[in-house]
């Protein structure tokens, strides 16, 4: 297995310059979405919610729970979209990795650009996203900062693993399935937009294993202060153990895959 | 071509060879030897249905320094497959492979590096124009900014896509991402160049300029190896070429000792209808040396043509149109890959 920083660069600015087209739409996308969403779940849903004043928002808003459940989720999404289709399109017979595995670049220099591109796109999104968030009021801006850094390791928690997978499928088909079987119901049921403790027992256990939730609570007691640290790093380290795992399986699914 | 033609042609290659680029940087006179293999194997591994496939079995052969190799072979002989493991993207699964003086098991990075490779399908970048296409792939082997904009003229006004330069591949004919493609095998500035169907879907023009510019590089010192179904340019381009069938080489020699080896001096051909072979090569049996049927021809080989026909005269054949020509790489190809035959 080569690795070289010089290779890991160049595939990168593959994918930057080819971002270079779309840039514009995707910052579009990446302000009006969360706007959208906070909108009317945040004050539209939430003046509904708020009333209650329930016990399982964390005694905050409903617009100031949601929103930073709401962006790990969209981090999650973000990472599919990114790492499924591209890695997927990029293995096959003329796919762009070939072009990169015929030259010095080593399946691992592909992967690696290609993640740190990702990464980039998971960055820029979290970024803007919280931004927003602070101009609806969701979160203060003394916690944007870090509110950025737990999104964007959410995002990577299933960026490195998706790749992993993707390189590996045959069948687009599949891509879809699993944005529809998995993405979906973790976005649903992962404490993105009501707290996982209002599921019933056994459901409840399910969606606190899932790496959403770990990414949803990590982000909320960030954004809403009251994190507990012990907790902090258990939710972190969890995710940090799905980046790692990810890099270490696509190192190998790009080796075999890339030199069949 | 008419003769006019081909004088505003002959005029046009010398323009442009005139102002030739220098190509390549390699200056390797001895004649070592710059691609190595034994009993190379590649076994592709089982797939979700069949059972592992041996594409190339057991294989030898030798590539000196700045000569023109060729891979001669049906589909499927295994040819893309063994250029695939000399550019050192797919590994081999038995023998040994050793080029530029490296091992392919351990230094396909550095071998990589100095290879310039025509993979058979494009595998050019749509999204991205035709000058960007090639600065993703400079950049991919270290080249300076300046240096991938100089040689990124050079290479476009080689393949005649100056004026393209900004187009998105997507919007270039089949030939023209050929000749892209090939220009951009040569950004590297390499000493071994990997032709896989160079010429497939080229026009005759396109063709016989890119066999010029590979002339050229051959001067210059590049090693060649290429695959084609072109036996014409086989015979023109190969200074020695192997015939494969079934993942094995059948044959290994300059063109010219192929031909002198397994088929005789001339051939007689005889236009039939469709159907009537075997009824006419029945009658024709002992006109020649061997006879072999195809579709719409029956090949009649002998070292006397005009002797052969004055017999097919005899045998009642002459209502047939005839034709006696040399033998060519093409007839060694039907011999050696084993259409039917008859002795
Ligand atoms: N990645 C692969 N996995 C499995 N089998 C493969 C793979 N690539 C090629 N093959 C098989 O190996 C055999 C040789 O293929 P190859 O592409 O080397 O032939 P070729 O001589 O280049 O043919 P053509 O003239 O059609 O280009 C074929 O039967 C093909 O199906
Ligand atoms: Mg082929």
């Amino acid at each position: 297995m080569q690795l070289s920083a010089d290779g890991v660069t160049q595939a990168w600015r593959y994918w930057l310059l080819r971002y270079r087209r779309t840039w514009r739409g995707t910052i579009v996308i990446s302000v009006a979405n969360p706007a959208l969403f906070l909108a009317a779940l945040g004050f539209g849903l939430g003046k509904l919610v708020d009333h209650e004043h329930s016990a399982y928002l964390h005694g905050s808003s409903y617009l100031a729970f949601l929103a930073p459940g709401l962006l790990a989720a969209a981090m999650m999404q973000t990472a599919y979209i990114e790492s499924a289709g591209p890695v997927h399109v990029s293995a096959r017979r003329a796919g762009v990795y070939r072009v990169a595995t015929a030259t010095p670049l080593s399946p691992l220099d592909a992967l690696l650009g290609h993640l740190l591109f990702i990464g980039f796109r998971i960055l820029t999104s979290a970024t803007t996203f919280a931004i927003v968030a602070w101009a609806f009021g969701a979160v203060p801006a003394s916690r944007v900062g870090p509110l950025v850094l737990a999104a964007t390791l959410t995002g990577l928690a299933f960026a490195t693993p998706v790749a992993a997978w993707a390189v590996t499928v045959e069948r687009p088909a599949l891509l879809n399935g699993g944005f529809r079987f998995v993405i979906m119901p973790l976005y649903m049921f992962s404490g993105t937009f009501f707290a996982v403790a209002q599921l019933p027992g056994w459901l409840q256990a399910v969606a606190r294993c899932t790496p959403l939730y770990q990414g949803v609570q990590l982000c909320r007691s960030v954004s809403l202060g009251d994190a507990d640290p012990l907790a902090v790093v258990g939710h972190s380290s969890y995710l940090a153990v799905l980046v790692v795992g990810g890099l270490a399986v696509g190192a190998r699914t790009f080796q075999r895959v890339l030199t069949a | 071509m008419g003769i006019l033609a081909q004088f505003v042609f002959c005029g046009y290659m010398l323009a442009v060879c005139g102002g030739a680029v220098r190509l390549s940087g390699v200056s390797v006179s001895s004649r070592t030897s710059v691609v190595s293999a034994r009993g190379l194997t590649k076994t592709y591994p089982p797939g979700k249905a069949g059972s592992a496939f041996t594409a190339v079995d057991a294989i030898d052969f030798e590539v000196h320094s700045a000569e023109a190799f060729g891979f001669l072979g049906p589909n499927g002989a295994g040819k893309s497959s063994t250029m695939r493991m000399i550019g050192c993207v797919s590994p081999p699964t038995g023998g040994t492979l050793q080029i530029l003086g490296m091992d392919a098991a351990d230094s396909g990075k550095r071998i990589r590096a100095r290879i310039g490779s025509v993979p058979q399908d494009d595998l050019l970048d749509p999204e991205l124009t035709v000058g960007e296409n090639l600065l993703i792939y400079g950049r991919y082997f270290g080249m300076s900014r300046i240096a991938i904009a100089e040689r990124s003229a050079e290479l476009l006004e080689f393949a005649r896509l100056t004026d393209k330069a900004d187009a998105r591949v997507q919007a270039l004919s089949g030939g023209m991402r050929r000749r892209l493609t090939i220009a951009r095998s040569l950004m590297n500035t390499p000493d071994l160049l990997l032709l896989d169907e160079p010429t497939t879907g080229l026009d005759p023009q396109a063709r016989h300029l890119l066999w010029e510019r590979l002339f050229e590089l051959k001067r210059q010192g590049v090693t060649l190896v290429l695959t084609t179904h072109y036996m014409d340019e086989a015979e023109r381009l190969c200074d020695r070429l192997v015939v494969m069938d079934h993942g094995r080489v059948v044959a290994t020699g300059s063109p010219r000792a192929l031909i002198d080896t397994h088929v005789t001096r001339e051939v007689l051909e005889l236009l039939i209808e469709p159907g009537t072979g075997a009824a006419v090569a029945a009658r024709a049996y002992g006109v020649a040396d061997r006879i072999e049927v195809l579709a719409d021809r029956l090949l009649c080989y002998t070292d006397d043509g005009e002797r052969a026909l004055a017999r097919a005269h005899e045998r009642g054949l002459g209502g047939l149109d005839a034709l006696v020509r040399r033998a060519t790489l093409e007839d060694v190809f039907l011999y050696l890959t084993g259409r039917s035959l008859i002795e």
